[in-house]
């Protein structure tokens, strides 16, 4: 655990402090010339095989299921954690709920995917779902205002709050549901705050950071760190080829939601 | 020229006093959103647009719609339109403020509109609407007051002015068309993720923005003395008909899509517009009997003006009709229908339904009062003037 946590801090230090330590070997993930061999590129389909896909460091996540099955108190967890650190508001309602991370059945986090007879596990389990940062986002494509971009030193989606205008173009733009708006002053919803992160105000979008105020501290992700020890959740560069993610990416099948829309998620599911 | 609207009949002044009523009653609500927040509209994290939204994609398409008595007049040279493409580019002038008004009332961070100007996106459809719709406004007014200028002095326009009547054109096509582009690009919205919806906005703009002017006309022709001619009325309703009749063809072929290729994703929101969405045991249908009426209207409107086609009658009355018939079927189809069902289902297949609030409801009643307010003050310039001339 201990040397595994080091080799951690190693990347998430040098992803936000790219430039100084960044890793000097980058590599493609799924681009044709490395999947050949058995495996053919589908054409234009699915994950983004054969299309070109961020160089540089991409953060990603793998989750995998398989520990999640049965405890879902671990899911809990890993909700409860992000909601606080992050000064998430507690609205009742689904109206004007703000979240995110949540928990929802396969058939609505999986909606491309076959949703007839299922196994059991699966059909009665719950799915974490948050936002993918994608390496093709909708959501930054379509903002007037940069107010949500690409943090091109380490491929997340980040958002300034203080600039966003509320137009919620983004949310109509992306296809998985991960953004949130602030119909209200959020304020008065807050549990406990927490001093060491903004908390926002009415009339913004927000949803997952993953956790770059943390990474910046040399932290993981909230939500990976309530999962330790269960290797539930895995963080880490997509792009290198040393990394404990990739590790777990290269040994098991899994699969991204809604691939087919072409954003091209950072977060995997093992299923 | 302001002048003429300040003198009226008392017809003249109740209407404004009611429009004026309204107008307050918007501003009032808007308050209470503007110190609230969003939350005070019936609209969700699911549904995040609503009436709002879908009001400002209905008058770009009435604006864009003037072009149809632009086009025949400064193209065609048809001569029948003399008097009224005015009408046509003040309608375009009204229904442009109230399309930036209703934006404005949709932004979370109103103050901090301006962004979109100091960050220029131009990977953002939304920056481009904001360029080509403030374009139009901007080349209407100047359109509009340099032709109506030249009219009451009795001189031909200057000849510089037709260059930018001439942009205009192109322009009144680009604003629609954009105003399209902002959801037929989002991956995952599958109802407006298709090619034919620019050209469908584009067919019933051009059906909705004429249908008002006609209405207009009539009105007038009870009440101020102004008459369009009945050849240019006729030849209005013709555009119209065959507008409405692409417009539905189009439509029709989103119901063939979807219901021929069953992709589910292609059915949902045409399931839920038209026959209710069930979802989980429970059938979602708010939106039903809006659009049958409206398909009825449609239908109906078309009907009556085949009818005046066919047996070649013309009567004001049936033209009043069926322009109202048609101008509701397709202000349900496009401010109503097409921007709600767009959520229907959510990108994790669950269902919101939307229902607007009275707080939401007064602020969209106050911003098409304000159009409809700034409308009659244009027109009654521009009758006066045309009064003035003959006199
Ligand atoms: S999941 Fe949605 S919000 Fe997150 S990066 Fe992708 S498109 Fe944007
Ligand atoms: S709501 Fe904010 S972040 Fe989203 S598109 Fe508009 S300005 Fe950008
Ligand atoms: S990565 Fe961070 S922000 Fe994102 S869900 Fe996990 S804890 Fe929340």
């Amino acid at each position: 655990m201990d040397n595994k946590r080091r080799k951690f801090l190693k990347m998430a230090g040098a992803t936000v402090l790219a430039g100084i330590g960044a890793p000097a070997v980058v590599k493609l993930t799924s681009v044709p010339a490395l999947a050949s061999g058995s495996e053919q590129a589908a054409a234009g389909h699915g994950s983004g095989h054969g299309e070109e896909q961020r160089t540089g460091i991409r953060l990603g996540m793998v989750i995998d299921m398989r520990k999640f099955y049965g405890n879902e108190e671990l899911l809990n967890q890993a909700i409860a954690a992000c909601h606080a650190v992050h000064n998430v508001p507690e609205i009742p309602g689904r109206k004007s709920e703000i979240k995110w991370i949540w928990k929802t059945g396969f058939a609505n986090a999986f909606v491309a995917q076959s949703q007839n007879l299922r196994s059991e596990t699966v059909k009665n389990s719950q799915f974490p779902v948050l936002c993918n940062h994608c390496d093709n986002p909708s959501c930054v494509k379509v903002c007037p205002t940069k107010a949500t971009f690409v943090n091109e030193k380490n491929g997340i989606v980040a958002m300034d709050y203080h600039r966003c205008i509320g137009c919620r173009f983004c949310m109509a733009a992306c296809p998985f549901g991960a953004r949130s708006f602030n119909w209200q002053d959020p304020r008065p919803f807050i549990k406990t705050y927490n001093p060491d992160f903004p908390s926002r105000m009415r009339g913004v979008v927000e949803k997952c950071n993953f956790c770059a105020e943390r990474l910046a501290l040399g932290l993981e992700p909230a939500c990976v760190e309530a999962c330790q020890g269960t290797g539930a959740m895995v963080f880490g560069d997509l792009n290198d080829p040393q990394s404990e993610v990739r590790k777990v990416l290269s040994e098991e099948f899994t699969i991204q939601r809604n691939a087919a829309a072409g954003t091209r998620p950072s977060v995997f599911y093992i299923v | 020229m302001i002048e003429k609207t300040l003198k009226g009949k008392p017809a003249y002044w109740i209407w404004l006093a009611i429009l004026g009523t309204f107008i307050a009653i918007g501003w009032a609500c808007y308050f209470r959103q503007y110190v609230f927040g969003l939350g005070l509209t019936g609209m969700s994290r699911d549904v995040s647009w609503g009436l709002y939204i879908s009001q400002f994609t209905f008058l770009v398409g009435v604006a864009a719609g003037g072009l149809m008595l632009v086009l025949p007049y400064y193209i065609h040279n048809y001569k029948a339109f003399g008097r009224i493409t005015i009408l046509g580019e003040f309608l375009a002038i009204s229904a442009l403020v109230m399309c930036l008004m209703f934006i404005m009332a949709d932004l979370g961070q109103p103050l901090r509109g301006l962004n979109v100007i100091f960050h220029p996106t131009p990977q953002s459809m939304l920056f481009w609407d904001m360029c080509v719709l403030w374009g139009y406004l901007l080349l209407n007014v100047l359109c509009g007051w340099v032709i109506l200028t030249a009219e009451r002095k009795q001189v031909p326009p200057p000849k510089w002015i037709y260059f930018f009547v001439a942009i205009s054109i192109p322009f009144a096509v680009s604003i629609h068309t954009v105003t399209a582009m902002l959801y037929c690009g989002l991956p995952g919205r599958h109802f407006w993720l298709s090619a034919i919806i620019a050209p469908r906005f584009l067919a019933s703009a051009f059906a909705a923005g004429p249908s008002l002017i006609l209405l207009a006309c009539l009105v007038m022709r009870k009440y101020a003395h102004f008459d369009a001619g009945k050849e240019a009325i006729q030849k209005m309703t013709t555009i119209i008909m065959y507008a409405v009749i692409i417009n539905t063809f189009f439509f029709l072929l989103e119901f063939f899509v979807g219901y021929y290729s069953e992709v589910p994703g292609h059915i949902h929101s045409l399931e839920y517009l038209f026959f209710g969405l069930e979802h989980d045991g429970h059938v979602y249908n708010n939106l039903v009997p809006f659009m049958w009426t409206a398909a009825l209207f449609n239908f109906t409107g078309l009907g009556i003006l085949a009818y005046m086609k066919i047996a070649k009658v013309f009567d004001y009355r049936l033209v009043g009709t069926a322009a109202t018939l048609i101008f509701l079927a397709l202000w349900a189809d496009k401010g109503l229908g097409f921007v709600f069902a767009g959520f229907v289902p959510n990108p994790l297949e669950e269902v919101t339904e939307y229902i607007p609030t009275l707080n939401e409801l007064g602020i969209t009643l106050g911003i098409w009062a304000t159009g409809f307010f700034l409308l009659t003050l244009l027109y009654k310039i521009a009758v006066g003037i045309e009064h003035e001339v003959e006199a």
